[in-house]
């Protein structure tokens, strides 16, 4: 008999095809993914083996606590995972994996494209384009930042920090990087280490963010810390809103304190801070660092694949908590 | 010794309108329009500095008062001097070569992500308060990583975009009149004919010069050679796209998107980009960074001051 499953968020056809060939599954109906409450229900309904969810779906410490005894594993379709509590799920014995790596490449291209539509103008420019243009641009107007040559502070050199510094190395850029731990030769590359995140500011003509969401980076862009950065600066968010205080930050876009910056992720999605909506110098996108078809198969294999491996016994691939 | 007169054409970033007034006696203007009469304004100049839009041809440079003897452009293109008139009247002709390179591939890059990514999209949904929430397929792009990137002219654009291309970890092939030494080619793959170039695009970059040789190149039967979803960026010249084709190609899904910077005709834009989500359009803005538009406004006023001391400058349009 096949294990039982409850696919709580919506995930591509193809992963719906695979975890129904997999487990005997009950999907999400849509158009929205599951709620707690839901998830709960048919997890209770359905007597669950495994919850497969996303960052849509807040798996907290009440909710772990409220989840049916038959459930062994709880899989998000996500790298980040500050939506699921896992101290709470350790303390319950509830296996907790994600789906790291499978995402790292498409999350790096996006952050990149949007550190270059930031510095570059682009989604103001298309705007102008869709207006009908129409009228001479002059030769000092409407400039952009050059990125080749410039310097790239990155928070966070995990997979998808050291991708993106992989790209900007393309780039002839230096790269200055704060993790919480120093990276051996071999994956630093070259890269400048800074011990804090104040002291790498200074030297960020371009600041991207790849650190995970929690209490120890909540707000960790503040009005302080950004008035630490050179003049000019872009500022490029592609991995969690938390870690933002956004009253800062769109003090810094309009005094002129940072040119442009490049959001992916807010701290409210998608009821996002429509105060950015008004600004020219920001491109704005809504949380698609992973979206490409691919990548999201795979997310979706790769959760899958969790959930296998701990039902059959064998643990899982991407633990949480150990 | 009074400074020589700089008669300058069109409005120029600050730092360079700066150094102008600080060497030259300099004729500055607010204007970003072609000057009607820079005949009567160049009086008693030394040296003209024009943009491309401004028409020196035979007939306005016969016109100079013979006090002129330095044209300088601020581009890299020359098409709209005449440079065999000029040096018939004993006129230097200077422009900025190779300081574009950089900020053009950078736009082509932006392009290709931009594109492939539905950063147009995304943009307007979410800055029109559409963002509704996650979805399985939404907004779903084609991924950049790893892909085949084809660019058509291997020059110096198409070089520093491969080089930038090479961190995406994308395989490189391309199309030229002529294989590069392996010094310039590295690991890029050399295709002499469209027939194997095409298919391996998935993403094509164009980077070839315009003019009634490439005109038109991309049209419908190469495109329908690129392989079905294939990304196309164009920051070189519009001529080189058939508008009518790319548009039918965006619309079957058969391009999944373009990104261009150039058009045929423009500033006129062929309407149907407009309406279509799937094209990331800009307004010829591939050199539009301050850090190139002064590096070009240093080098026209290097290749000025290295004329007025009998030097040869190295930007000399021969």
């Amino acid at each position: 008999m096949k294990s039982k499953l409850i696919l709580g968020c919506l995930v591509p056809t193809d992963v719906v095809t695979r975890a129904c060939a997999m487990f005997d599954t009950v999907v999400a109906p849509g158009p929205n993914d599951m709620t707690v409450p839901e998830m709960l229900a048919a997890a209770t309904d359905h007597r669950a083996d495994a919850i497969v969810f996303t960052n849509t779906l807040p798996l907290n410490a009440a909710a772990v606590a409220a989840l049916p005894d038959c459930v062994k594993i709880g899989a998000t379709v996500s790298v980040g995972y500050d939506h699921f509590d896992v101290v709470a799920a350790r303390a319950r014995g509830l296996v907790a994996t994600n789906t790291p790596g499978v995402l790292t490449e498409c999350t790096a291209d996006f952050a990149f494209m949007l550190m270059l539509d930031a510095a570059r103008r682009g989604a103001e420019y298309d705007r102008i384009m869709r207006k009908g243009w129409r009228y001479r641009i002059g030769q000092g107007d409407l400039l952009g930042v050059r990125v080749t040559g410039k310097r790239l502070g990155i928070l966070g050199m995990g997979r998808i920090g050291r991708a993106m510094a992989q790209r900007a190395r393309g780039f002839d850029m230096e790269i200055f990087y704060h993790s919480r731990t120093r990276l051996p030769p071999e994956l630093e590359l070259g890269a400048t280490y800074c011990a804090t995140f104040e002291a790498m500011l200074p030297h960020c003509d371009f600041l991207s963010m790849h650190a995970p969401a929690g209490p120890a980076t909540d707000k960790i862009v503040n009005a302080r810390t950004l008035a630490l950065l050179p003049d000019g600066a872009v500022f490029v968010n592609a991995s969690r809103g938390g870690l933002v205080d956004e009253d800062a930050l769109l003090d810094a876009l309009t005094n002129g304190k940072l040119f442009a910056a490049g959001l992916d992720v807010f701290r409210q999605e998608p009821d996002y801070d429509l105060r950015f909506a008004a600004l020219e110098n920001v491109v704005l996108a809504p949380h698609v660092g992973s979206a490409s078809k691919e990548t999201r198969n795979a997310m979706g294999f790769r959760a899958l694949d969790n959930v296998a491996s701990v039902l059959a016994g064998n643990g899982p691939i991407d633990p949480l908590w150990t | 010794m009074p400074n020589p007169t700089l008669l300058v054409t069109r409005r120029l970033p600050d730092a360079i309108e700066a150094r102008a007034a600080r060497d030259y006696d300099a004729r500055l203007t607010a204007c970003d329009t072609p000057m009607p009469d820079v005949v009567a304004q160049a009086a008693g100049a030394w040296g003209v500095v024009c943009c491309p839009g401004d028409k020196f041809d035979a007939a306005l440079i016969g016109a100079l008062p013979d006090s002129v003897k330095a044209i300088a452009t601020f581009s890299v293109g020359y098409d709209h001097v005449d440079v065999a008139a000029a040096h018939a009247r004993g006129i230097a002709v200077v422009n900025t070569p190779d300081v574009l390179s950089v900020a053009t591939a950078e736009c082509a890059m932006l392009l290709i992500l931009a594109a492939a990514r539905r950063a147009g999209e995304g943009e307007r949904m979410i800055r029109a308060d559409r963002w509704e929430g996650w979805a399985p397929t939404q907004l779903m792009g084609t991924l950049v990583s790893g892909r085949r990137l084809g660019i058509f002219g291997l020059g110096r654009i198409g070089r520093e975009l491969a080089k930038m291309a090479r961190g995406f970890g994308m395989q490189i092939h391309y199309h030229d009149v002529a294989r590069l030494p392996p010094a310039l080619e590295g690991d890029a793959v050399f295709h002499p004919t469209d027939a194997t170039f095409l298919p391996v695009c998935d993403v094509l970059s164009l980077h070839a010069p315009g003019g009634a040789g490439t005109r038109h190149w991309l049209n419908a039967e190469r495109i329908a050679a690129l392989p079905r979803g294939a990304v196309v960026a164009n920051a070189a010249r519009g001529t080189l796209i058939d508008d009518i084709a790319l548009i039918a190609a965006l619309k079957s899904g058969h391009v999944a998107a373009a990104g261009l910077d150039v058009y045929d005709g423009e500033p006129q834009v062929n309407p149907g980009y407009r309406s279509v989500e799937n094209a990331v359009l800009l307004p010829h803005l591939g050199s539009a960074t301050t850090e190139t538009r002064d590096a070009m406004g240093h080098l026209v006023l290097d290749g000025l001051d290295a004329v007025l001391a009998g030097r040869v400058p190295a930007n000399l349009v021969r």
